[in-house]
């Protein structure tokens, strides 16, 4: 039987010289990125923004847009977003924090199930108030600041100092961008948008590992070659396994975007989309940091002999 | 590489096998599983993997304790005490007790008398959690003003009071829930102040609220007199039909000391009413007022609504009495449950509400399900075009693995939902990485020269280091996600946390397993990938 493969055998590419070209083009989305977040800003759900989102389906099959519109902003309610999602049927209101505090929510939840209960079937109802929304924030945030530095100091323990900063540029970089995604794309961004970025910083991560692990491999086995050229022969020699899991995430979560329902829609996105950053910034964007920070073989003289001369029978030419 | 002990592939085996009946429970009905349970012996578990509530639907209720309410009513009482300790002490105030938002001031008419006030008034500052609680802390700042005396809670003294506020809510909450007869509601306390409600099947969550959000705080207390210092008086409304009526702000007996109510219908009218029994404590105490003041009305309050005011035509001493005022059937007995289940301590508001119907939820099973499958297949397709035999190895620790994650889900009683299954689906792709790994490895050594036996032992010695920490990279993230997300995103974090370690097990131990098997059978003279 021929087998599949993706990835071309024994491959050269020259990826460190794409530094040259990966690092300005990075630099340039990552600020991008930034700006979008401070001057558009992300479409934040009622998780962290607060408000009222009720998703109601037609009994009669098929939902009035415009009436459910013209109705829902009668209520006096404040500006009603009128959103159809999946079927003809299925129509998804959302509206703003409510003034009047946490009973102004609930004021708001009973007015809209007067008005569309008798035609309407209320599929879910979410209201989050704004003492719970900032505080949803604030543990989102400090949930992923808290997952990087976790991470991080096992990469310091586990590898030398160079790698982890390594490590933290190329997960801040995906960081970034999925951020910029958000910004981009205009994905609700909810709780599960928190599961997804750190989800994706542990991918990143789970990448770049595998990465550094075979360049501190091949480092300790070749101590004449320049770094960038042991880089690049490590990430060569890794590239097969690299594309291989990233296709079968990949598959995995192409079926969960198209079959997993709306609800989870923007999280398959946004792990779609990380799943790539992240396969790129461990190759283009962590690796090459060892270069600028001058990291040579001889690290890890102090560190061990026995990985030498367990390593020198593989060596070849 | 070849060699392990019987006892491994031993324990393995019957590992899937604990696992297979761990996990078939939660595919058959829920009738069937009642009706296994009752022939099987008890040592097999039968149990269902826990849905959460937005698969099986429910409400989701977080309810917060409104501190300021706490503070108060505690400033309500000090209040009460202080007048009682001056009329105690006969010491003459000028302008009654000046209530302020987190505590009291006395203006005492006599400055001489002002020193004994202030001895006698540092008395009502506790130790915080009782006399016997080894007092780090009191709960009053006492201290002379030029004019009286300044009594201020501590904010340790609110602090303790909000804890005992939200346990006693949750006792309360507990008995009006079971007096509605709404089964499997879950209750329990969430963070410093919260109180989060889980009721599996609710949707309309009205009357739930109706019921929990009500303090029910019984009060009784004097009509006020034309002759009352404006700042002992308070005007409150009528609970029906508008209108307001003044009242003495003093409480004479509350809710407390009731032990029982129960819906009745009056004698003479034969309209729905509340018959409730007091305590000896507060029947003695509702006797003493009743005798004081017969022919005065006595206001019942209600959550600071006046229910009705009849006048006292003759004292009450057997320590029960009747509430009427126009109820409606219903109202007399949500009443009666209640003023049973007691008073909430303080002022319980909805902070964040989720409902989800049950068309809902089982929708998203379905695309959950689908999603599984098609992901799954995708999957096991790609890794067997792209692995041949070794790919069917992997696809079989991959079904291994999802079995692992389903069955430590339903004994850890962890709760399955829509995330969950996302994070589950996310896994299925991330487990077969070990097994990349492994396989890229094997390859390489293999393309080295080496012979097929030693490249199978090279492949899964080298990749074992990478694995492990790329996965604790993994399930760092995992475990962060669970410590601090909330809701949903726990599940998701659960199951892939859950993920990682099944599938280190099943890609590295099963698959060296197989492979070592398919070699000693086969002795193939050429790595077949």
């Amino acid at each position: 039987m021929k087998l599949l493969r993706l990835a071309p055998e024994n491959t050269k590419f020259g990826f460190m010289r794409f530094r040259r070209v990966s690092y300005p083009l990075s630099a340039t989305l990552s600020i991008i990125s930034v700006l979008m977040f401070l001057f558009v800003g992300m479409n934040f759900g009622i998780d962290f923004a607060g408000g009222t989102q009720v998703d109601i389906r037609a009994k009669t099959g098929e939902a009035h847009i415009a009436d459910i519109r013209t109705k829902a902003e009668g209520l006096g309610l404040g500006p009603v977003e009128v959103q159809q999602i999946g079927s003809d049927a299925d129509v998804l209101l959302r509206l703003n924090v409510q003034p009047g505090g946490e009973q102004g929510q609930q004021t708001a939840i009973a007015k809209l199930r007067e008005a569309f209960e008798s035609d309407y079937e209320f599929r879910s109802v979410d209201s989050v108030g704004p003492s719970v929304s900032s505080e949803l924030v604030q543990s989102g945030t400090l949930g992923v600041v808290v997952a990087i530095i976790a991470v991080l100091t096992y990469l310091w323990f586990r590898f030398e100092w160079q790698f982890a900063v390594g490590a933290i540029i190329g997960t801040m970089h995906d960081l970034l961008l999925t951020v910029g995604f958000f910004c981009v794309t205009q994905l609700e961004f909810n709780q599960t948008s928190i599961a997804a970025i750190l989800t994706i910083v542990g991918y990143s991560l789970n990448e770049t590992v595998v990465v550094l692990d075979r360049i501190r491999e091949v480092m300790r086995k070749y101590k004449r070659l320049s770094t960038a050229e042991i880089i690049d022969m490590s990430v060569n020699a890794v590239l097969p396994r690299t594309i291989m899991t990233a296709t079968t995430v990949f598959l995995a979560l192409l079926a969960l975007f198209f079959l997993g329902g709306h609800v989870i829609r923007s999280f398959s996105a946004a792990m779609i989309w990380g799943i790539f950053v992240a396969t790129y910034s461990s190759v283009f964007i962590c690796s090459p940091m060892l270069i600028y920070m001058g990291v040579r073989s001889d690290v890890f003289d102090r560190k061990d002999k026995d990985a030498e001369t367990a390593a020198g029978a593989d060596a070849k030419a | 590489m070849l060699r392990f002990a019987p006892w491994k592939l031993a324990s393995v085996l019957a590992l899937v096998a604990a696992a297979v009946l761990l996990v078939v429970p939660s595919f058959m009905s829920a009738d069937t599983v009642d009706a296994l349970a009752a022939r099987v012996p008890s040592f097999i578990p039968l149990r269902q993997i826990v849905l959460g509530l937005d698969l099986q639907g429910g409400a989701y209720m977080l309810m917060q304790v409104d501190d300021a309410s706490v503070v108060k009513a505690q400033v309500e009482a000090l209040r009460d005490d202080v007048r009682q300790k001056m009329r105690d002490g006969k010491i003459a105030l000028s302008g009654g007790i000046v209530t302020q938002p987190r505590g009291v001031l006395v203006r005492i008419a006599d400055p001489a008398e002002r020193d004994k006030a202030y001895s006698l008034l540092q008395s009502v500052s506790q130790p915080i959690g009782g006399p016997l609680a080894g007092g780090n802390g009191r709960t009053l700042d006492v201290s002379e003003t030029d004019n009286g005396v300044q009594l201020t809670l501590t904010d340790a003294a609110v602090a303790d009071k909000v804890r005992h506020a939200v346990t006693q809510s949750i006792e309360v909450l507990n008995r009006r829930v079971n007096a509605m007869g709404t089964k499997e509601t879950e209750i329990a306390q969430q963070g410093l102040n919260r109180v989060l409600i889980e009721v599996p099947g609710l949707q309309d969550t009205t009357k739930l609220k109706e019921i929990i959000g009500q303090t029910a705080k019984l009060d009784f207390q004097l009509v006020a007199d034309p002759g009352d210092p404006p700042n002992e008086v308070e005007t409150l409304p009528m609970q029906k039909g508008g209108g307001t009526i003044t009242v003495q702000k003093r409480i004479m007996v509350d809710g407390e000391d009731l032990v029982d109510a129960q819906q009745s219908f009056d004698q003479q009218s034969g309209e729905p009413d509340v018959t409730f029994r007091f305590n000896l404590r507060g029947g003695q105490k509702f006797g003493q007022v009743t005798t004081e003041n017969v022919g005065r009305p006595f206001a019942i309050v209600l959550d600071g609504k006046v229910i009705s005011a009849p006048v006292i035509r003759s004292p009450i001493t057997g320590g029960t009495g009747q509430i009427t005022g126009n109820f409606t059937l219903d109202e007399a007995s949500s009443l009666a449950i209640l003023l049973r289940a007691g008073a909430l301590p303080a002022k319980l508001t909805v902070v964040e509400e989720r409902t989800v119907g049950p068309g809902l939820g089982q929708d998203s099973i379905d695309a959950g399900k689908r999603a599984a499958y098609v992901g799954a297949l995708l999957v096991v397709v790609y890794m067997i075009a792209t692995y041949g035999i070794f790919g069917i190895f992997a696809d079989l620790a991959l079904a291994v693995h999802i079995l692992l994650i389903f069955a430590s889900m339903v004994l850890l009683g962890a709760t399955l939902t829509l995330p969950g299954i996302a994070g589950i689906v996310f896994t299925i792709g991330m487990a077969v990485d070990s097994n990349v790994l492994i396989y890229e490895r094997i390859r390489e050594e293999a393309h080295l020269g080496r012979s097929v036996l030693s490249a199978l032992d090279a492949g899964f010695r080298r990749a074992f280091a990478t694995i492990v920490d790329s996965n604790v990279t993994m399930f760092v993230a995992a475990l962060i996600l669970y410590l601090f997300g909330s809701g949903a995103v726990r599940g998701f974090a659960v199951s892939l946390g859950l993920g990682i370690i099944t599938s280190i097990i099943t890609a590295v131990t099963m698959t060296r397993m197989m492979i070592a098997l398919w070699y000693r059978r086969l002795r193939p003279t050429k790595i077949p990938i």
